[in-house]
């Protein structure tokens, strides 16, 4: 019977947890900019690419 | 003709100048180095994202070398200990993906940065570096060698870092949470389940509602109560008391029903109802952050200039710290920061960013210069008259117009709709109570505090917000940016427009050229512009643009005398243009002084004159004729009344010219009128009329480039969008339009909750139905007709 009880309170509980994350990703100035960190996320693959290139031709000679 | 663009910076190359290098053209060695720079160190990928991404690199020399003044570098730090220094800089040119890439891989060109960090919208870059390794002075050179030059001026001068005000957001989060748990838990009531199961838990289920519905009542709703008060203490009644009085009302009658074990009560209407009047405040706030529309004279002024001390060292030196009486060294494209006489030969000065004004003027030895303006060419000294903040342009701030801190210079419509609101429904609801106490007093409670609640005018508050808030949006998509949401119902309310005229209703990018005098041969043409070539000079280059193309020649002797005029000889014939008085000893007469033009002899002939005319902005005779049915208009302007007949042939019969009037004169004319009784709106555009802006109800600041130049206004409107000035006002009275149908629309809403409050039949869930709907219903009403409206042609 008191299971309810145990349920509603843990639902509360991570509701609660989600919210303090919230409110730390607003605190850190997450949502200040809304924009850039879009246009960032699709260079991080292509400087990968970028240094692998660099590195083909040092590999070759140690072959 | 082949059309060639650069590779860097995208601008067609001009025939016969193109610079090959890796296969690339480009249009300049500026653009060609720093493909070279790129390229030397791996960073080709910057032209990838975009096409010819780049600007051309300035010749900035010396400019940044305040920046080794330990004094002047910890002001405009953000951060430093030890090693590690952060700064902040603002660089107008980022625009693109490229921009972004470039800049964060900074790390790449320069050792000695750690971590730089790009703010798109702000157009910032956040930049942590060692400053034993790199100092702040060689990354801006090196940022303005790669096209991006840092934008440093008087306003980053020891200001304290504005803190960013996010309590909204955390109001709407708090709201959100609280609103969609009490929701949550609310079932088992909506639905009456008469089970013994559920029945034994209510305590608990409203135990909890009550305690999420704290929070959302007392911190997210506090801004109500706040301007409530405010709003009582200044016995202006605006709509937030009605609000403020619902919520509490709601809490305090719910309170009491849970306590008395009566019903639920109405905490998940008071959630819902303070989550969507947050949400409406979000929505009306739109901020452009890469606009700044509190721009003054600091924004344009360096902070620190070259001062020659008497034993002829040079010193950089805060402009705070000029005196009078000191010497300044003011270099190319460097801004004169104080008034002062000038002491070298001649100089040539810009006054675009005062007047808009684009033909640089010729200062002599000895005469006056003032504050604002640009010199274009040599380095010039001059001595110091008056400290910045006595100079003629910088004492326009000591206005108390920029003193005081106007918050609301009218009353909002809204406001003006709950003066009468207010008291209507206080009346209702002691009505409503004096009936029942004779009948049942408990019904007679019940009945006043659901009258207050269900009359809370959450749907009356939310329509201005979010009309405005579409407005807002549609404008910025059009280039016409506004500051805030009042703004558009000041528009509406404008009866008379007052215009600048230099670089307001004129461009200063194109010249209208004429050439009067003796026949000209196509060969002496050709002759002209091959002379042209070799100048910099504004004119030079404007009457280049404009003569046709056409072969090159050589010219020898090729000399330009600062201030008078080119002189070269093309096959032992000597040219001179420039200067009446210098090409043929001609005295200007009176009628003469007021334009600009350039003369013309070949040989020992005099052949005649290009006059440069003001160039009117497309579309402004249509635009004026149309303004004119609706608006009184009148112009205004600094400069002498040369163009009066020019001006009265386009503009409708009876519009007001006043010629000659100083910044200070602008703003007073500007006073008078409201004095009169007008709503009076400035459209402007250089610093000279930033008094007149900042008077006048609606202040908007025309911008050919808005990133970069814009004086304290309310809005900024594109340049290239001034001919659908009349568009814009048109779609402000439509805005007001909408309010008023939908505040027709609330009200009915309000008297159908009424009629169940009046009889005493207002159960929550009724409540909790009328009050979501109601908003819904709104907001989408409100959001169709606007678009509806803007994409109508309103003309």
């Amino acid at each position: 019977m008191s299971v309810i009880y145990l349920l509603i309170s843990v639902s509360i509980f991570v509701a609660i947890c989600f919210f303090i994350a919230f409110i730390a990703a607003v605190k850190s100035g997450q949502y200040d900019d809304d924009y850039t960190p879009s246009v960032r996320i699709l260079f991080d693959d292509e400087t990968k690419i970028n240094s692998q290139n660099n590195n083909l031709p040092i590999e070759e000679k140690q072959v | 003709m082949r059309e060639q663009s650069c590779f860097h910076c995208g601008l067609s190359i001009e025939q016969n100048e193109e610079i090959d290098f890796d296969d690339k053209k480009f249009c300049c060695t500026g653009c060609k180095t720093v493909y070279e720079i790129f390229s030397s160190n791996n960073l080709t990928s910057y032209y990838d994202f975009e096409k010819s991404p780049g600007a051309t690199p300035q010749d900035i020399k010396g400019k940044y070398d305040f920046l080794e003044n330990e004094a002047i570098l910890s002001k405009i730090l953000e951060f430093q200990e030890g090693n590690t220094s952060i700064v902040s800089l603002n660089i107008p040119h980022i625009h693109c993906s490229s921009c972004i890439w470039i800049l964060e891989n900074l790390n790449r060109l320069q050792p000695g940065i750690s971590i730089s960090q790009v703010n798109f919208p702000e157009k910032r870059v956040r930049i942590t570096f060692n400053s034993e390794v790199v100092s702040l002075k060689e990354i801006a050179y090196l940022l303005s060698s790669i096209g991006y030059e840092p934008y440093i001026s008087l306003e980053n001068y020891g200001t304290e870092k504005a803190k960013i005000d996010r309590s909204l957001t955390y109001k709407l989060g708090v709201a959100f949470f609280c609103f969609g748990n009490i929701m949550l838990l609310s079932f088992p009531e909506y639905f009456e389940m008469k089970e013994f199961w559920l029945d034994s838990y209510k305590p608990f289920f409203r135990l909890l509602i009550f305690l999420l519905a704290l929070p959302s009542f007392l911190y997210s709703a506090s801004g109500y109560y706040i301007s409530a008060y405010h709003s009582i203490r200044t016995r202006m009644l605006n709509i937030d008391i009605p609000i403020a009085l619902g919520i509490i009302v709601m809490f305090i009658r719910s309170t009491y029903d849970m306590v008395m074990d009566h019903g639920p009560g109405f905490f998940d209407s008071l959630a819902s109802l303070v989550f969507f009047m947050l949400l409406g405040k979000m929505f009306q706030i739109k901020t452009y952050s890469f606009l700044s529309f509190e721009r003054d004279f600091k924004s344009y002024f360096p902070i620190a200039v070259t001062k020659i001390n008497k034993d002829a060292s040079e010193e950089n030196v805060a402009i705070y710290d000029v005196l009078k009486g000191d010497r300044l060294l003011i270099r190319n494209q460097e801004l004169i920061p104080v008034d002062g006489i000038l002491i070298s030969e001649s100089a040539e000065i810009d006054y675009s960013f005062v007047t808009g004004e684009a033909v640089p003027i010729t200062k002599k030895s000895g005469d006056k210069v003032f504050a604002g303006g640009k010199q274009i060419g040599k380095v010039i000294e001059m001595e110091v008259l008056h400290s910045v903040s006595q100079s003629y342009l910088t004492q326009l701030w000591s206005n108390e117009i920029f003193q005081k801190k106007v918050d609301q210079k009218h009353k909002t419509i809204t406001d003006a709709i709950s003066r009468y609101f207010t008291p209507i429904l206080l009346l209702i609801a002691f009505a409503g109570f004096g009936y029942w106490i004779f009948i049942d007093a408990n019904t007679a409670f019940n009945v006043f505090t659901a009258v207050l609640i269900v009359a809370c005018p959450c749907a009356l508050a939310l329509t201005a917000p979010f009309t405005f808030g579409n407005i807002l949006r549609i404008l910025g998509k059009k280039k016409f940016y506004l500051k805030n949401a009042i703004v558009i119902e000041q528009l509406a309310k404008v009866n008379t427009i007052v215009f600048d005229k230099t670089g307001t209703i004129t461009t200063n990018k194109k010249s209208n050229i004429i050439y009067e005098g003796n026949f000209i041969s196509d060969v002496d043409i050709l002759v002209i512009k091959n002379v042209l070539r070799g100048s910099n000079h504004p004119l030079s280059r404007m009457l280049y643009d404009f003569l046709p193309e056409g072969k090159r020649a050589a010219i020898e002797n090729f000399q330009e005398i600062t201030g008078k005029g080119l002189l070269a000889s093309v096959d032992g014939k000597e040219i001179k243009i420039g200067s009446g008085q210098f090409v043929d000893d001609i005295v200007p007469d009176g009628s003469e002084i007021e334009k600009t033009a350039l003369h013309i002899k070949i040989g020992e002939v005099y052949l005649g004159k290009y006059t440069f005319q003001n160039q009117y902005r497309e579309g402004l005779e249509k635009l004026f004729a149309d303004l004119s049915k609706d608006y009184q208009i009148k112009v205004l302007s600094g400069d002498n009344d040369g163009e009066r007949s020019n001006l009265e042939a386009i503009l409708p019969k009876g519009t007001e010219l006043i010629f000659n009037q100083k910044p200070e004169q602008k703003l007073e004319y500007i006073k008078k009128l409201q004095e009169k009784g007008q709503n009076v709106m400035m459209v402007g555009d250089g610093l000279n009329d930033a008094g007149a802006l900042a008077q006048s109800n609606v202040g908007i600041s025309i911008s050919e480039n808005v990133n970069v130049f814009s004086p304290a206004c309310d809005a900024i409107l594109d340049a290239a969008e001034f001919s659908r000035l009349n568009y814009f006002l048109k779609l402000s009275h439509k805005a007001i339009f909408i309010i008023k149908m939908s505040f027709g629309l609330s009200l009915l809403y309000n008297v159908i909750g009424l009629a169940f409050a009046v009889t005493g039949n207002l159960l929550p869930l009724v409540a909790a139905i009328i009050m979501p709907l109601s908003t819904i219903t709104i907001v989408s009403f409100v959001t169709f007709m606007s678009n509806y409206f803007s994409s109508r042609n309103l003309e």
